[in-house]
């Protein structure tokens, strides 16, 4: 069985996508040559008078080009006579005398758009699984098979800077609107409607569409006007990326080409961008990220995991309703909604309500937030979760307070009850020391607010059997988490780094660095906040919780540490929840710095060079890392790399930690390190594991 | 022979007849009237027609899916208007398009359990009075101008809305869990079991000419009441849903309804809005005897099935036909007239697809083969919902008493009576006829 299987009926040939031995149709070297050779016989053969090019994979159209194939190639050279001939071929089905039609049922992204766009009418069925996306750029990459040029002539240069740039998925519905697709229908007709469609283009009974654009929108694409859409892109872009993606200005830049100099010259600055984009550090590092991402997506022990039915969670706060909503919403549970009072879980249960109804009509309808509201019971009583497979509990930061949660849960819980706490910082075995069965506490640690933060970090003690893992894993997939297993410890691994980052970010302020500056500085590093601007959205208070429980690290290895941050929570400054923080969230400077919080560091503001910020707040958070990874915390750099980008926003186009440290070199890490130490301290001493990788030469990706 | 499960209590329910106003698309000769006024209409005809003594009538239950406010239990004012003793109670069922069905049956059990020897179901549509709909929002706004005292007050109605929110939405036929219109649902029916638009043309053809054909015979004129109402009281005494002009290069020119362009389901194979009204008396069978009348049929057995609104909205006889027979040991050859509810050509084309599929009796109703094949001669023979109009609550009992006469005039033993309704619902009857009427 071949990449393409063709079938004729009625002067027509269907070309059914099958890539032997997958899933799903990805484009591949391979699969350029058949479909040279399918376009050969199509225009060679009388009897067919169009062509429809369809899936046969359930619910997938084309994912896209195979990322592992071309991330294999070493020079541009190579690089470009693939795309030349990609180019080559879609150039010619798009100028084919007879007319050929993608009938698209499931996602057509990244190349697998581009092969539909070169084709002459395109349908789609309005499925959920139906979507269009140029997802390119989350690589670092740009699409390269003529999807800055057809796209823009289709929708235009706004919508195109628009969905290239972001990449983000564009639905049926949306995309007939646009004008990337002709028409939409259910799926149970894509078939007939195709042969229909391509025989009708035959005949010229059927015409492709063609978008009117307003009078608006003809002034700002097609008058020398154009260069203040592209302005306001790069502008804007600028803001969003700070420069650190180069794939942003090269969409652009092919989008500009494209229009002004026609398609031929934007295809050849598309193919001279891409290639040159494909070997920079920053798309390196954005398809490592996607690489161990989705390595991080299936559970290492499958099979294994107890079956959960219902899910009890106790707490109805932030956390809670959010743990609450991807149980109820992704995976589907029934959730007992717990706390003190009956008013406050019914509350919590409100909050699931209010934040899906800003989702209804983006994927979900009033109808499903009713059916996945209704999955959520609120209770205020500890009895009822005599019926859950899984209890997460997530009660304010007290051991003497979760250590009660786990005694009365036990008191009623079933035999197999695994109990997991969503701390961020207490260790699981304090939480569990008077647990009648400790070795079903564990961890379940999210991050806020739950149902948009993609990580799950879940933590293990020594005695976790590996069924109670498993259990947590494939719930925490369920929810939709990326998941990561880490051993137990103060902090584990994601709070761990923060805390001695935050650290250092406070020690900056004592020595006078200004709040903005040094939020500044690591907004540049890649951070979509800057440190203290986080501590205002978590809290103050919440910080210095952790900081307390963190101490013993700290102590341990000597780490000087800020104490500034009580004072400025016994002021009442707590962060966004009070109305001020480090930065003010109410009145008419709402949005500044609060002057206030310089008084108590007691010191006068200096200018500090953003270039020493960020080494010193980028390398105690690399190097803190390190010793996780030495210690156990984490058991593989990936798991490192995975929860410091998804749980904290480590720059994406760095890989994570330990990929950063791996550019640098370990080599350039404990000199830097070791100079950090000499100029501010212990603190800063390079983990032994770096030291011995820097002497060896060794690499945490070999 | 079956086990007749209406007798397991020893009670019997019979059909001693039938009747219907003329069925009219929205907007035309019932333009002017509401609910109650058709529904009065039905109820004063059906006890004219049997001659049933009004005090006789032992409960009424109407269906009726578009609720008049005013009109809420739109069984009990006009049961009132038409001079139905104040004595007898009466209430409204609603269940979508098999309504009067559920009316019926309603009745069917009420006399069954002795607390009525006579009732009468029906039911009514005035899908030219659907009461406009407002926002949510402007109802609540709406509502609290109920409270408002000053003309200064009544400003506040408008603050934070636009003048647009104000417009009455125009009301659509989508299914409330998946927001899908009903027709787009049936054209992803037909292309699932690949029924082409031209066989639903064919279909939408046979059924206005079998109506046409049933309406200059005389046939149809036995069921309807000729009716006249206010304010002009012209006489009408024949649908005017029936296209007789009709053809099927006309229908095959029609643009697709509800999935553009390439659907298959067009305003020609479809049911059209329409208005009307539908009743019949149901008696205990010994009762109606004793009273001297011959009774029309036996209502032998029905049920109700329901499936995913969102995978199988309109396939509702799919389940229900071999669900029924099989209980009453019955096949699809002891069956002698279908009457199954239109509501899209491609629709009732894919039941009977389903029907005769071995696969769909695998997948769907777990039976080793398939139900089996009807043959079109059976079915419809006087016309359909797409010929004759669906006023949603009405359409039941018109299917029923149609039925009935049918098994006279064709001089059949078991008729099937079986519908789908939005949600996902499904109805069917088992109707014997008595060999008296």
């Amino acid at each position: 069985m071949g990449y393409l299987d063709v079938y004729k009926e009625d002067k027509i040939a269907f070309v059914y996508l099958d890539q032997p031995g997958s899933r799903v149709n990805k484009l591949t070297t391979s699969a350029v040559r058949v479909f040279e050779e399918a376009l050969d016989e199509l225009e060679r053969e009388d009897a067919v008078r169009a062509g429809v090019l369809i899936s046969a994979k359930k619910d997938s159209f084309v994912v896209g080009a195979d990322i592992e194939e071309f991330s294999r190639l070493e020079t541009k050279e190579e690089l470009k006579e693939i795309i030349r001939r990609g180019h080559r071929l879609l150039g010619r089905m798009e100028s084919l005398k007879k007319p050929v039609v993608a009938a698209i049922h499931g996602p057509a992204v990244g190349g697998g758009l581009e092969l539909a766009l070169a084709c002459r009418y395109r349908l789609a069925t309005d499925h959920p699984a139906t979507k269009f996306a140029f997802p390119e750029v989350l690589l670092g990459l740009l699409p390269a098979l003529g999807g800055t040029q057809r796209a823009t002539n289709l929708i235009g240069v706004q919508k195109a800077l628009e969905i290239i740039m972001t990449g983000k998925n564009v639905y049926p519905a949306q995309a007939k609107k646009m004008g990337l697709i002709d028409a939409t229908i259910h799926p149970e007709g894509l078939l007939d409607a195709a042969k229909r469609a391509a025989g009708g283009l035959a005949e010229g009974t059927l015409k492709p569409r063609h978008r009117k654009p307003s009078v608006r929108d003809r002034v700002l694409e097609d008058t020398p006007l154009d260069h203040l859409v592209y302005d306001r892109a790069q502008k804007n872009a600028y803001q969003r990326t700070r420069g650190n993606y180069p794939a942003i200005p090269k969409i652009i830049e092919c989008i500009r080409t494209g229009q002004r100099k026609g398609i031929k010259a934007g295809l050849e600055a598309e193919m001279d961008a891409f290639a040159e984009l494909l070997f920079t550090p920053e798309s390196r590092a954005q398809r490592h990220l996607f690489f161990i991402k989705n390595a991080a997506e299936k559970n290492p022990y499958e099979g294994q995991e107890k079956e959960v039915g219902t899910v009890g969670i106790l707490g109805a706060g932030l956390m809670g309703s959010g743990i609450a909503q991807v149980s109820a919403a992704r995976a589907g549970r029934r959730v007992l909604l717990k706390d003190a009072e009956l008013k406050l879980a019914a509350r919590g249960r409100g909050e699931v309500w209010k934040d899906l109804s800003k989702r209804v009509g983006k994927g979900i309808n009033a109808f499903e937030r009713d059916r996945i509201v209704e999955r959520i019971v609120p209770v205020d009583d500890y009895a009822p979760l005599s019926q859950t497979d899984l209890v997460i509990e997530a009660v304010p930061e007290e051991v003497g307070l979760k250590r009660e949660m786990v005694r009365q849960v036990e008191a009623v819980g079933k035999e197999d009850l695994v109990i997991a706490s969503n701390t961020s910082a207490i260790p699981i075995r304090e939480v569990a020391a008077e647990a009648k069965r400790p070795e079903r506490v564990v961890g379940m640690h999210y991050f806020s607010p739950v149902p948009r933060m993609p990580l799950l970090e879940v933590v293990r003690k020594e005695d976790t059997p590996e069924w109670v893992l498993a259990t947590c894993i494939e719930e925490g997939l369920r929810q939709g988490k990326t998941v990561i297993t880490v051993n137990d410890g103060p902090g584990f691994y994601s709070t761990r780094i923060l805390s001695f980052y935050m650290n250092e970010a406070l020690l900056l302020l004592e020595e006078g660095a200004t709040v903005d500056g040094i939020d500044k500085a690591m907004m540049d590093f890649g951070f979509p906040v800057g440190p203290l601007k986080l501590l205002d959205e978590v809290g103050i208070d919440t910080g210095v919780k952790i900081n307390e429980v963190m101490r013993p690290l700290f102590e341990k290895r000597s780490v000087q540490t800020s104490d500034r941050g009580e004072g400025v929570v016994a002021a009442g400054y707590k962060g966004r929840k009070s109305g001020r923080g480090f930065y003010l969230y109410e009145g008419k400077n709402k949005g500044e710095v609060n002057p206030e919080v310089y008084e108590f560091l007691g010191t006068e503001r200096r200018p500090i060079p953003a270039r020493t910020i960020r080494d010193r707040m980028a390398m105690m958070m690399v190097g803190e890392a390190v010793r996780c990874l030495e210690e156990g915390i984490i058991s593989s750099p990936q798991d490192g790399d995975v929860g410091a980008v998804f749980g904290l926003g480590f720059a994406p186009f760095r890989g994570g930690p330990f990929w950063y440290l791996d550019q640098m070199g370990p080599e350039r890490a404990v000199v830097k390190l070791n100079n950090l130490r000499a100029a501010h301290g212990e603190r800063f001493a390079p983990a032994g594991l770096l030291e011995e990788y820097a002497t060896s030469g060794r690499r945490f990706y070999p | 022979m079956a086990t007749a499960r209406t007798d397991g209590s020893g009670r019997s329910v019979v059909l001693v007849d039938g009747v219907r106003t003329p069925f009219m698309r929205s907007g035309t000769e019932y333009l002017r009237t509401t609910s109650y006024d058709l529904a009065r209409t039905v109820l004063k005809g059906i006890v004219e027609r049997t001659g049933i003594k009004s005090s006789d009538v032992g409960y009424v239950v109407m269906g009726t899916v578009i609720q008049n406010i005013r009109t809420s239990n739109v069984a009990r004012d006009a049961a009132l208007a038409a001079g139905i003793p104040n004595s007898v109670p009466a209430h409204t069922v609603t269940m979508a398009c098999i309504s009067s069905n559920q009316a019926i049956t309603s009745a069917l059990e009420t006399i069954r359990s002795g607390n009525a020897d006579a009732a009468v179901a029906g039911g009514v549509e005035v899908m030219s009075d659907t009461p406009p709909q407002f926002d949510k929002k402007v109802r609540e706004r709406l509502f609290e101008a109920q409270s408002f005292k000053s003309p200064l007050e009544f400003r506040k109605i408008l603050q934070g809305m636009s003048p647009s929110d104000f417009l009455p939405k125009a009301p659509t036929i989508s299914e409330y869990s998946t927001e899908e219109l009903m027709g787009e649902s049936a054209d992803r029916l037909a292309a699932a079991f690949g029924i082409s638009r031209e066989e639903q043309d064919r279909y939408a053809l046979r059924t206005h000419t079998l109506a046409a054909k049933a309406t200059e015979s005389g046939r149809l004129a036995e069921e309807i009441l000729p009716t006249a109402v206010p304010p002009d009281f012209e006489l009408l005494t024949e649908d005017n849903t029936i296209r007789r002009d009709t053809n099927i290069e006309k229908l095959s020119r029609l643009s697709p309804a509800f999935v553009r362009p390439f659907g298959t389901i067009t305003a020609g194979n479809s049911s059209p809005l329409t208005d009307g009204a539908s009743a019949t008396l149901l008696m205990e069978e010994e009762a109606a005897r004793a009273a001297g009348y011959r009774p029309r049929a036996r209502l032998r057995d029905y049920l109700y099935v329901a499936q995913d609104p969102g995978e199988e909205l309109l396939l509702g006889p799919a389940y229900a036909t071999p669900r029924i027979l099989d209980r009453n040991g019955l096949t699809l050859d002891d069956i002698d007239v279908v009457e199954i509810h239109e509501a899209f050509a491609g629709q009732v084309l894919a039941v009977l697809k389903a029907l005769e599929s071995d696969d769909f009796a695998s997948e769907k109703l777990q039976r080793g083969k398939r139900v089996g094949d009807i043959g079109m001669d059976r079915v419809n023979a006087w016309g359909g919902s797409v010929s004759l109009g669906h006023p949603f609550g009405a359409t039941g009992a018109r299917l029923v008493t149609t039925a009935a006469h049918r098994l006279e005039e064709e001089d059949g033993h078991f008729a099937l009576v079986t519908a789908c309704a939005a949600g996902g619902l499904g109805h069917a009857m088992l109707i014997e006829r008595t060999g008296e009427g």
